[in-house]
């Protein structure tokens, strides 16, 4: 019974922890149409904000909920107006461009603060214990973290009037600016909040990761399947590929091993894109949230 | 003056030829000098490993230049940049061994890149030394291993902590030749000291999400984690371990914690308590570690690197071929060879290491330490501990043209249980 809440815990905690790497790259994969192969340099660059904010003595709160994700933003932002502003509608060319975009902050990064970093911040929270199980409590703030990303996100895209007009351009660049609206500010806006949630993403996981310049590549391949098989609602469609995704790999990996664990999670998203190409929302729920 | 074409081309040709002078002028100086081809990684996910040892490795040349370079002729270093990619050690080993003639490779990481490494130098007749530690078993008389191995650590530290915390062991490894192999003599150990292993599991070097796993260690109830995990993605393992509150109840020991920085990439709190097993640490008191020490600052600077293993037998791996040149009075490889047989020793900062003829290995102190506060502290010193895996399956003096990795396949298909 205790192994059992546990492992349910556990499942969603997973679950949480994908949503948390994949809702940036859903903004920008899914709604934008932009491959990013940056997505996971973004995150790696939340969680230095996070060494480098928390060494400086700023709380760690601060630097993970509110630094990390501005700072990452902005970044995005110049990167948006200095390269990806050319290659709309180019998904090759913006391949390309983000995958050096991707190399250059390695690089940057590695020269500034060298290839290995100090920490000095552990997890909040302590463990909460079931029986003769624990998890930690920080897995549940990020559950916490992990809906509450979603709902901003949801309430932001469906009721505030910055929410229409992005749904609107991602829908009919063209038509949106016959209308008045200025689609290349949309576009260099929402590109931002895809990499502040990146950002936030990288600040949310530094206590729990070895924050390294390389440390983007875990991350990248399972954020882009989940949103691949999420399709092309971006909210509901990454929140239940990462509830089904995260459960398979959960499972799979206590029964099994970690490898089939991660066999497991593949063949998962594999069977899923042969049977529904769209992904789990492409079919019924087409381009809404 | 105004910039016509014709100046800046004049400009640019001067400058060009001013900047390449050095380079010019060090190949004419450097055609009698001794070369070494060094192959590591200085970039990618393993320049974490690469970078510490690369800076060991140009402060002993350094040091060997100052004192007079080797039989009158300076030593030059030929490096390459492995970028964490086996295919370039294939390519650079090839390089190193043809185009630039070098006299030794000293290359290689991980098991994957040195057996890359090995069979090219072994056609092409170049001396090899690999200087990290591993899993044991090459037997190759053109191959030296300065780096520790399962015998001299695993061994030490498994009896050492199940005597401390209890005989039920589980085992988390990187699931790659180096997880797996280590994690049998883990096993191994474990048994011949009347322990038992409850758990094994392998994980792939890009997995970030432990929790599952740390529950069903949870439900195994071990006395102790052995880990020999890798890499930077591993260190999730270390930090959801503590998050769940497991620090407390399951104690850890490892023998690849804090060479990949571990120590350091996770706070003091997480890392507390940790008890580790090497062939030299940056916290040892000798006379000869603090001197290295201050040399190794001085030259790199106060935030060099932390010194570990790696690090420290690649400067002693260097030391002791040198020394084999200056016994041999040749650069050449076949006397070299015979001079490193003749039971070569060097007294290092990790202790005195001395090359075992009959496995190519080193007879070398190990240490015990635990970690406090981001810094080990020593509790152990074993001295003189020889390669016993390797010497279990390898004699080089009776069979001189074995060049064979006996371990390649697990403990169990080289005959040991």
């Amino acid at each position: 019974m205790d192994l059992a809440a546990i492992l349910i815990l556990q499942a969603v905690s997973t679950v949480a922890t994908l949503v948390i790497i994949s809702i940036g790259l859903a903004v920008i994969f899914g709604m934008m149409r932009v491959i990013n192969l940056a997505h996971g340099e973004f995150i790696m660059l939340g969680g230095y904000t996070v060494f480098v904010a928390t060494n400086a003595g700023i709380n760690m709160w601060v630097a993970m909920l509110v630094l990390a994700p501005l700072v990452v933003g902005v970044i995005g932002i110049a990167v948006e107006r200095l390269v990806i502003r050319h290659l709309y509608g180019r998904m090759i060319d913006t391949l390309l461009a983000s995958w050096g975009l991707s190399l250059f902050f390695i690089g940057s990064i590695t020269t500034i603060f060298g290839n290995t970093t100090t920490s000095q911040i552990a997890s909040p929270f302590g463990a909460v214990r079931i029986g003769a199980y624990s998890i930690s409590g920080y897995d549940i703030f990020l559950v916490f973290m992990a809906m509450t990303i979603v709902a901003g996100l949801f309430v932001l895209m469906r009721f505030t009037k910055f929410g229409l007009l992005t749904r609107g351009t991602m829908q009919n660049a063209d038509m949106a600016a016959a209308l008045g609206v200025n689609p290349g500010r949309i576009y260099m806006v929402t590109f931002g909040l895809g990499a502040a949630l990146s950002g936030l993403a990288g600040g949310l996981l530094a206590p729990l990761s070895a924050v390294l310049p390389t440390m983007g590549a875990a991350f990248i391949a399972k954020a882009f399947i989940t949103v691949i098989s999420g399709g092309t609602a971006i909210l509901f469609g990454t929140a239940s590929a990462s509830a089904l995704l995260g459960t398979v790999n959960t499972v799979a990996t206590y029964l099994t091993t970690p490898v089939l664990g991660e066999v497991a999670l593949l063949l998962a998203a594999i069977i899923l894109l042969r049977l529904l190409p769209r992904g789990i929302t492409g079919r019924f729920l087409g381009r809404d949230l | 003056m105004t910039v016509t074409r014709r100046n800046f081309l004049r400009g640019t040709a001067a400058g060009t030829i001013l900047a390449a002078a050095p380079a010019i002028v060090g190949r004419a100086r450097a055609d009698d000098a001794i070369k070494a081809g060094i192959i590591l990684d200085q970039s990618g996910g393993l320049d974490i490993y690469g970078q510490p040892m690369v800076d060991a490795v140009r402060l002993a040349a350094k040091e060997i230049n100052d004192d007079g370079g080797l039989l009158g002729r300076p030593l030059e270093l030929i490096f390459y940049d492995g970028q964490s990619s086996t295919q370039f050690y294939s390519q650079y080993a090839t390089e190193a061994a043809t185009r630039e003639q070098v006299d030794v490779v000293q290359a290689g990481i991980t098991s994957a890149s040195r057996e890359a490494v090995r069979p090219i130098l072994g056609r092409y007749q170049t001396l090899y030394f690999y200087n990290t530690q591993y899993e044991g078993g090459v037997c190759d008389r053109n191959v030296f291993c300065t780096g520790s191995t399962p015998a001299q650590t695993v061994q030490k530290l498994v009896p050492y902590t199940m005597n401390k915390w209890g005989k039920k062991v589980y085992v988390v490894a990187a699931d790659y030749n180096y997880g797996h192999i280590t994690s049998d003599w883990v096993v191994k150990y474990a048994r011949d000291h009347g322990g038992e292993a409850v758990g094994v599991e392998y994980f792939p070097l890009d997995v970030t999400d432990f929790g599952p796993s740390i529950n069903k260690i949870q439900a195994a109830k071990p006395d102790l984690v052995i880990s020999v995990l890798v890499g930077g993605a591993h260190v999730s393992f270390y930090r959801q371990w503590a998050a769940a509150g497991m620090k407390s109840e399951i104690p850890m020991a490892s023998t690849t914690f804090g060479v990949g920085n571990e120590h350091l990439l996770m706070s003091a709190e997480e890392g507390d308590g940790m008890i580790v097993a090497y062939g030299y640490l940056e916290e040892l008191g000798s006379a000869a570690n603090k001197a290295f020490l201050d040399r190794f600052h001085a030259m790199h600077g106060d935030d060099a690197p932390y010194v570990n293993e790696l690090a420290i037998r690649s400067y002693e791996g260097l030391y002791l071929w040198a020394e084999a040149v200056k016994l041999a009075g040749t650069a050449e490889r076949m006397p070299v060879i015979e001079a490193l047989e003749s039971g070569l020793a060097f007294d290092g900062p990790s202790g005195r290491v001395e090359i075992d003829p009959k496995t190519h290995h080193i007879v070398q102190d190990v240490y015990l330490a635990e970690l406090k506060d981001q810094q080990f502290s020593i509790l152990e010193t074993y001295p003189r501990q020889p390669p016993a895996d390797t010497d279990l399956v390898c004699d080089l003096i009776a069979n001189p043209n074995d060049a064979t990795f006996y371990f390649e396949n697990g403990l169990e298909a080289a005959g040991i249980k």
